[in-house]
């Protein structure tokens, strides 16, 4: 009897049902995708987890990725799967240092295209500096996922003296973004079938811990950091009152908004405090190291726009916005979906 | 950006803002009449600037609003047709129906698809010639030119798996049901400065010399408002009854020939039912004879549905400019965005969902 054996994945175009079964097949995806990719001491093991040497405070996040379509004007799913929990750890104050990746496939993605978003979280993964130590793959059958669904969970340490958390920001505080907003949430939209048009507009997804890093070298009295991805600034900025307690007095001529987002949200009747950005950051700060911080994350690539937007305020907690026409009026958390699904 | 900074200067509008209080001598109740101009009244809170005497009532310009219920439950009865990939704008999906929405049938199963043009619903039927592809297509005179346009263009591709939903109504039959009701306070109009676009403003010289209401055509930037605003006001303190244009950068009299020729070559006028207000004569667009095949109330016959309005919801006094959305009971309670009751809570043209983004707490 001729015993055949399994076609290495290269032979697949198309991610089947047995990738994700358990067998050869499985192991060949691992070992000569996955490990080979992304491969490091814990990886390499192929263990059921990682175990892990860490000190000190320990923030913990995790986050899921669906986003369509899969590949979008200045990345794809895999940025966002990185990008994503390496900033979720910023935002608690931590030096992002090893994630986890769960993968569910819907059969039949193309194998080109998996294998693109895995060098993707390669990179990403590089770019910002963490490891990858455990994953998990899972194919489901046609019509029962959208392609590609990832998650990522990530740990990282929390060095002393800092302490992150939205009840921290008192009035009198200022509001600073790291830069222009409503990016990553046009450029989808742009390439979305029935919404899309010819723009250059590309994503803003980047890991936010250099920048961070950049912002606790000024100081570490930073009282609030927060990512503003689904929901947008006007979405974040209202969790932050809701959790303090405490107003946000926003000024429109502040925000920065490139000049084709703009254009964009015109045609399209969006407002951009409400689209999502990957590759930004609220900061908020005692009023003092205000200015210090800003020109200090200024001179940073992914800091050149930054402003300070507003201020925390004494009030109820609600979000409030001084118009470009100097009227003032609420800005409340989004209700339902501005636009379809983002990420 | 060119076309729109310079009206949202805030210098500009303080300037208007000092003229309209100088002019303004009595009380006066006046309209703004579309969704987009209530929206900005709104989203920059324009009533801080007006005297007191001034009421901006919002009127029925929301499309969305204005579908009547029937023809939401006829196309959630399409929706669940076999083969049917149902598309509409954005806003249309969340809407209620008697017992649904669009996109809880889409969670359902049923294809229902979002586009910002109808030309691209006619690229999905070119896609799909295995499918039958139903556009309900909605607006007032503005969007009523691209959905015609549609039907020529999938006459052209000779396709016969596309068909519209239509529900298009027309802005000067509501004005004028508007100036009939016994209980209307409205002095005078600020017209819709898109439609008008499209339509030129001849129909609003008759109104105004019928009615001896000032109209004043006008845009939706806050200094377009304001200015719509201070002429407006001015007639009115002068006693004149005109139709004056502050749109000019836009509006013509006679309006876009092109786009009136192709909405009359493919729809003709038809009594239309305005969702909480009711019939309408001659308010609506119907599909003609010579393009009944792309009818999809003639080739799907989903017959007569029985529509329920919720009882609390007094969306059809604010849509008529007679309520305001907080004297509704139901308004931020039973009836929130997330929740809504009435179409106007829906769309963000809505008056309800404006007063409710932008002013509640």
């Amino acid at each position: 009897m001729k015993i055949s054996c399994p076609l290495p994945i290269n032979k697949y175009d198309i991610v089947t049902l047995a990738h994700g079964g358990g067998g050869k097949l499985s192991d060949r995806l691992i070992h000569d995708l996955f490990i080979r990719e992304l491969g490091n001491s814990w990886l390499n093991t192929a263990h059921d987890g990682a175990v892990l040497e860490m000190n000190g405070k320990i923030a913990f996040s995790t986050d899921s990725f669906v986003v369509n379509p899969l590949f979008f004007p200045g990345g794809n799913i895999g940025d966002l799967a990185v990008n994503g929990t390496v900033n979720d750890l910023v935002c608690c104050g931590a030096v992002p240092e090893y994630l986890s990746l769960g993968l569910i496939i819907e059969e039949g993605l193309k194998m080109d295209d998996l294998r693109r978003i895995i060098i993707t979280i390669k990179n990403a993964a590089i770019n910002a500096n963490v490891n990858i130590v455990t994953g998990d793959t899972k194919v489901v059958e046609k019509g029962k996922g959208d392609k590609l669904f990832i998650n990522t969970s990530g740990v990282g340490t929390v060095p002393e003296g800092i302490f992150i958390s939205p009840e921290r920001c008192i009035p009198g505080d200022a509001v600073i973004i790291t830069g222009n907003i409503a990016d990553h949430g046009i450029a989808i939209i742009s390439s979305r079938e029935g919404l899309s048009f010819e723009s250059t507009i590309r994503s803003d997804t980047a890991p936010l811990n250099d920048l961070a890093n950049v912002l606790f070298e000024i100081t570490k009295d930073i009282h609030v950091l927060r990512d503003p991805t689904r929901g947008g600034v006007a979405s974040a900025l209202n969790e932050i009152c809701n959790s303090s307690g405490h107003g946000i007095l926003l000024e429109e001529k502040m925000i920065p908004v490139s000049a084709e987002v703009k254009g964009a949200c015109e045609i399209m009747g969006f407002d951009p405090l409400y689209i999502a950005n990957e590759g930004k950051l609220l900061i908020i700060l005692p009023q003092k190291h205000a200015g210090g911080v800003l020109r200090a994350i200024r001179k940073h690539s992914l800091g050149k726009d930054a402003s300070i937007i507003g201020r925390v305020t004494d009030g109820p907690p609600v979000v409030k916005i001084i118009t470009l026409v100097g009227s003032t009026r609420i800005v409340d958390m989004i209700s339902g979906e501005q636009l379809p699904r983002i990420c | 950006m060119k076309y729109i900074d310079e009206y949202r200067d805030i210098n500009v509008v303080k300037a208007l803002t000092t003229k309209i209080q100088k002019v303004v001598k009595h009380p006066w109740n006046i309209m703004e009449i579309c969704g987009g101009q209530t929206h900005s009244i709104m989203k920059y809170n324009l009533s801080e600037f007006l005297p007191e005497q001034l009421s901006l009532v919002h009127g029925p310009g929301c499309p969305v609003c204005v579908t009547s219920l029937e023809k939401i439950d006829k196309a959630l009865a399409m929706a669940q047709m076999k083969d049917v990939i149902l598309v509409s704008f954005g806003d249309m999906l969340r809407v209620p129906g008697s017992e649904s929405d669009l996109l809880r049938e889409k969670s359902k199963g049923a294809d229902v698809r979002m586009v910002y043009s109808p030309l691209d619903a006619v690229r999905i039927a070119s896609d799909n010639p295995h499918k039958n592809i139903v556009f309900f297509a909605i607006g007032f005179e503005t969007t009523a030119p691209v959905n015609a346009l549609s039907v020529i263009r999938a006459k052209q591709l000779r396709l016969n798996n596309y068909f519209i939903l239509s529900s298009q109504v027309l802005v000067p039959p509501a004005i004028k049901m508007v100036l009939e009701l016994e209980d209307s306070s409205i002095q005078g109009f600020l017209a819709p400065g898109h439609v008008c676009a499209i339509t030129g403003y001849n129909e609003y010289v008759f109104l105004a010399t019928k009615f001896r209401v000032p109209f004043v055509i006008t845009g939706f930037e806050p200094a377009d408002i304001l200015k719509g605003i201070l002429t407006l006001v001015r007639q009115l303190e002068e006693g004149r009854s005109e139709v004056e244009n502050e749109y000019r950068r836009v509006v013509s009299k006679d309006g876009n020939q092109h786009a009136l020729k192709m909405i009359y070559d493919v729809f003709e006028l038809t009594d239309q039912e305005w969702r909480g207000i009711g019939i309408i004569p001659e308010s609506g667009l119907k599909v003609r004879e010579e393009y009944s095949g792309f009818d999809a109330e003639k080739h799907f016959n989903p017959g007569t549905v029985n529509a329920r309005e919720s009882g609390t919801c007094i969306a059809g006094r604010i849509l008529q400019g007679v309520s305001k959305p907080p004297e509704c009971k139901a308004f931020g309670r039973e009836c929130i965005p997330e929740h809504p009751l009435g179409a106007p809570m829906v769309s963000f043209e809505g008056a309800c969902s404006a007063y409710y983004r932008y002013k509640s707490s």
